[in-house]
């Protein structure tokens, strides 16, 4: 079919790189969570600030959360790779992408968080206040809950974003489908292997997608 | 309840500088449903928002309940607020919590036992007439419903005093007054100070024991509802009456159509009891006068009776002058007109 011949691919070899996807995909979007949650939150309360040394903090933490975001992810594996060495001792296969592509997608999901909790009613907060909420309170009991489909929906597009980071850091020994695309396809011209990868990674996408989209709904209440 | 000093807000600096408040003295008793009236841009807002310091004043002191608030530390600030209730023009409830847990919310921001806070909530849903609604998101709820679960929640840490910023002015007038008529009742079953803002005269007169009228970031006129009502002195009170009560032809023009030569057109006010009685006909028929009625309202601020009849008196000057004369004694308010 299409001069593709699936008897010579090895079914085996494509199994442990679906798998190592998802390894790096599970552990990275863990780590991008928990690190760019509260990052997001920062930015959200910073910029609501009136106070002269928080608006100064407010500008410093954009403007690093621009420099990750502007610099391509190819450049951020090779720029973080002594970074990488220092945190988890090896720079190449699944444990060695899991730092750049947390380092990658934190500040893009915090910038997610910051943007659905400016979505929250002011007034809710001002009435949370009015209640004598402490700023605590006001962040887990009132701003969490309400941004909830938002930020279920910024978790969907940030794992989905590192679906396509994990194939790129292919380019580099990361491991995983992209990897084997890009060393099939791209190196030895078999074409077969690398729709097949493509293919799965593709299915990936759309399940996570759905699944996304089926909990922003169930959370969301307007 | 609530004394307001010398207080000021400014927005801005320097030039830009606008002055919501300026210098705004302010007692509030306990106990009493006290109305603040005034036109969008007033500064009234600002003035029930400087009462839990929503709005922290640039300049003077707030005080609810014998504290001083503007001297508070964060920390004491927060339990203090928990006494004052708020309910809003736009409810500002959680869109993602139920009825239930928006009403438990303030219990549970105070730490208070699952037991206390399942007692607390069911009752305050049979207050304000909920229960069936328990489970509810606030998106299935209509505008009026939303502000009960409002008034709920703000009720739900027994509060001393309970702050309605322009609580009714989202809803429709029926919906509008079944909301006064629980904020009244909560009132004089809890004996709860209330301060409400609003710009419709309407719900002041319908349940507020004093006003304050507030122009321009100060408070031009004040007092109990009866008198400012029905004897207004500033330009702007005189505005909001004239909205409330001429329903049908404007003054002015029943005045004129009574025929120029005539000059007594005579404002009569009655309050209280004296309301429903035959008063007028009673004194024309010993003075020997006549008149005809060009304006007229009898209702109600809030349970006290009242009427404001504009009439012309016709007869000889001695007849016109006598009746004029035998009403002032008989207790009612005479007004010359001109």
């Amino acid at each position: 079919m299409w001069g593709l011949d699936f008897s010579s691919v090895d079914w085996n070899e494509i199994g442990v790189a679906t798998l190592d996807t998802l390894k790096m995909l599970g552990a990275s979007a863990v780590f991008t969570f928990i690190l760019g949650l509260p990052i997001g939150i920062v930015l959200f309360m910073a910029s609501r600030s009136t106070t002269g040394w928080v608006r100064a903090a407010y500008a410093v933490i954009s403007f690093i959360v621009n420099i990750l975001r502007s610099v391509p992810f190819i450049i951020l594996i090779v720029a973080l790779i002594p970074v990488t060495k220092a945190i988890v001792g090896v720079t190449f296969g699944v444990l060695g992408t899991i730092p750049p592509l947390v380092i990658a997608a934190a500040p893009f999901f915090a910038r997610l968080v910051e943007t659905s909790l400016r979505e929250v009613d002011r007034g809710v907060i001002e009435a949370a206040h009015s209640m004598g909420a402490s700023t605590w309170q006001v962040i887990t009991r009132v701003l969490l809950p309400e941004a909830r489909p938002g930020l279920l929906a910024g978790i969907t597009i940030t794992v989905v974003t590192l679906v396509s980071y994990t194939a790129m850091s292919g380019m580099v020994g990361g491991g995983g489908l992209g990897d084997l695309a890009i060393r099939y396809g791209y190196y030895r011209y078999e074409s077969t292997v690398m729709i097949i990868s493509v293919i799965f990674m593709i299915v990936l996408v759309q399940l996570l997608q759905m699944a996304g989209d089926r909990l922003v709904r169930h959370f969301t209440r307007k | 309840m609530i004394e307001l000093k010398q207080l000021t807000k400014r927005y801005g600096q320097g030039a830009k500088a606008t002055e919501a408040l300026s210098g705004l003295n302010l007692s509030i008793h306990k106990g009493e449903i006290f109305g603040v009236i005034g036109h969008s841009g007033a500064g009234k807002s600002t003035l029930i928002r400087c009462m839990n310091l929503l709005e922290r004043p640039t300049s003077g002191e707030v005080w609810v309940g014998g504290v001083n608030l503007t001297g508070l530390s964060k920390q004491r600030l927060q339990n203090e607020r928990r006494k004052i209730g708020m309910i809003f023009q736009h409810f500002n409830l959680l869109s993602s919590a139920t009825v239930y847990d928006n009403i438990a919310f303030p219990l549970r921001l105070a730490r208070k036992g699952k037991a206390e806070v399942e007692a607390k909530v069911n009752e305050l849903l049979a207050l304000v007439g909920l229960e069936a609604h328990r489970n509810k998101y606030p998106a299935q709820l209509s505008g009026g419903q939303k502000q009960r679960v409002g008034i709920a929640r703000a009720l739900a840490s027994d509060p001393q005093v309970l702050l309605c910023d322009e609580a009714t002015s989202a809803l429709d007038p029926q919906t509008t007054d079944s909301i006064l008529k629980l904020l009244l009742d909560i009132n004089q079953r809890f004996n709860l100070t209330i301060v409400l803002i609003t710009h419709e005269m309407h719900v002041i007169q319908s349940i507020c024991d004093r006003v304050a009228v507030i122009h321009q970031g100060g408070i031009v006129e004040e007092g109990a509802v009866t008198d400012v009502f029905l004897k207004p002195q500033h330009p702007v009170t005189k505005d909001f009456v004239r909205g409330e009560q001429s329903q049908g032809e404007p003054l002015e023009l029943a005045v004129q159509a009574s025929g120029t030569g005539s000059p007594q057109a005579v404002k009569i006010t009655f309050l209280g009891s004296k309301t429903y009685e035959s008063i007028l006909s009673r004194t024309v028929r010993e003075t020997g006068a006549d008149f005809a009625i060009l304006q007229g309202t009898i209702s109600t601020i809030k349970d006290t009776p009242y009427g404001q009849l504009i009439v012309r008196f016709e007869g000889g000057r001695e007849q016109i002058d006598a009746t004029l004369a035998k009403l002032s004694e008989q207790g009612l308010d005479v007004e010359v007109m001109n």
